[in-house]
């Protein structure tokens, strides 16, 4: 799957290298910005109250 | 250009198979996990942690400008300002009053919002500590009780276990300000409701006291027990009187 990824990025490895950084950026960056929140809401283990 | 025109050669990788594929599936999957708790009990309680004190910030700029100074000497005898004010009851989920800790960190503040409920109010970037409905409010004799996360939406009382006997709890409104110490600590199961008495833990007693009382969620990483922290108030003084010294930084810019 990765491997298929690097062989058919363009360019010299260190060209290959910078995209794949800035993939990972993006994919940061979507997973902070929308994922995260959205799971948060699913996964909400946190609990700080008293109640019966 | 060159590694185009190499590639028809390649030979059928032993790398590429339904295994293979499963395994760096698996492995991303793993890593996300790991990415999304570190982003939950780090990356995000500063970013959230940030926006509540902003929005505590806000807030009291809200109320508008302090027209007298400071109190100038800290260590001079607390004016007596009589019986507080007690401010009515806010409505549900909106933000009624700051709070803070010293101990917390020097910056450290937040809003206190009407109710505890998590999506309306813990876990909100503009509130984050809550006020548990039908407990009293600041400065009022009996109780009065919030609750915030200690870790996760902001981890406000991420440090509660940290308080030591003195430590001060300011409580702002747009009546005044509400010094209290902090007391001691208590660990309850979560159904341990009886710490939001009047008189904690002591039913239907006559409340004599003026006392705050923190929850949080104990230990860190579970939810099993409740850290909760109490404190009496010390001292009240009304918003014309000014800040009390060690919070006075927070409204230097409404002074």
């Amino acid at each position: 799957m990765y491997g298929a990824l690097w062989r058919v990025l363009p360019g010299p490895w260190w060209v290959r290298v910078l995209i794949l950084l800035l993939l990972a950026a993006a994919v940061l960056y979507a997973l902070v910005t929308w994922v995260f929140p959205w799971v948060d809401t699913i996964v909400n283990v946190q609990e700080a109250t008293v109640e019966e | 250009m060159t590694s185009d025109a190499l590639r028809p050669r390649r030979r059928p990788r032993r790398g590429v198979s339904v295994i293979g594929v499963l395994g760096e599936l698996l492995i991303t999957a793993g890593l996300l996990v790991v990415l999304f708790l570190g982003w939950q009990v780090w990356w995000n309680d500063i970013v959230v942690g940030g926006q509540q004190a902003t929005a505590a910030q806000e807030l009291t700029e809200q109320w508008g400008p302090i027209e007298s100074a400071p109190t100038p000497d800290p260590s001079a005898d607390p004016q007596d300002y009589g019986d507080p004010v007690v401010s009515a009851v806010a409505a549900e989920h909106s933000g009624f009053a700051t709070i803070y800790v010293p101990r917390f960190g020097a910056d450290w503040q937040r809003v206190v919002g009407e109710g505890v409920d998590m999506s309306e109010v813990l876990n909100d970037t503009t509130l984050g500590v809550g006020h548990y409905e039908g407990t009293q409010m600041p400065g009022e004799v009996g109780n009065f009780a919030v609750a915030a996360h200690r870790q996760t939406h902001g981890g406000s009382f991420n440090q509660i276990n940290q308080l030591a006997v003195g430590d001060p709890i300011y409580v702002a409104t747009a009546d005044g300000f509400y010094t209290y110490r902090y007391r001691s600590t208590e660990y309850v199961l979560p159904t341990g409701v009886g710490v939001l008495d009047p008189v904690p833990q002591v039913e239907n007693a006559q409340a004599g006291d003026r006392i705050i009382t923190l929850t949080a969620c104990n230990p860190l990483f579970s939810t099993a027990e409740r850290i909760v922290a109490y404190g009496v108030m010390e001292s009240w003084q009304p918003r014309s009187a000014g800040p009390p010294a060690e919070i006075a930084h927070f409204f230097s810019g409404a002074a």
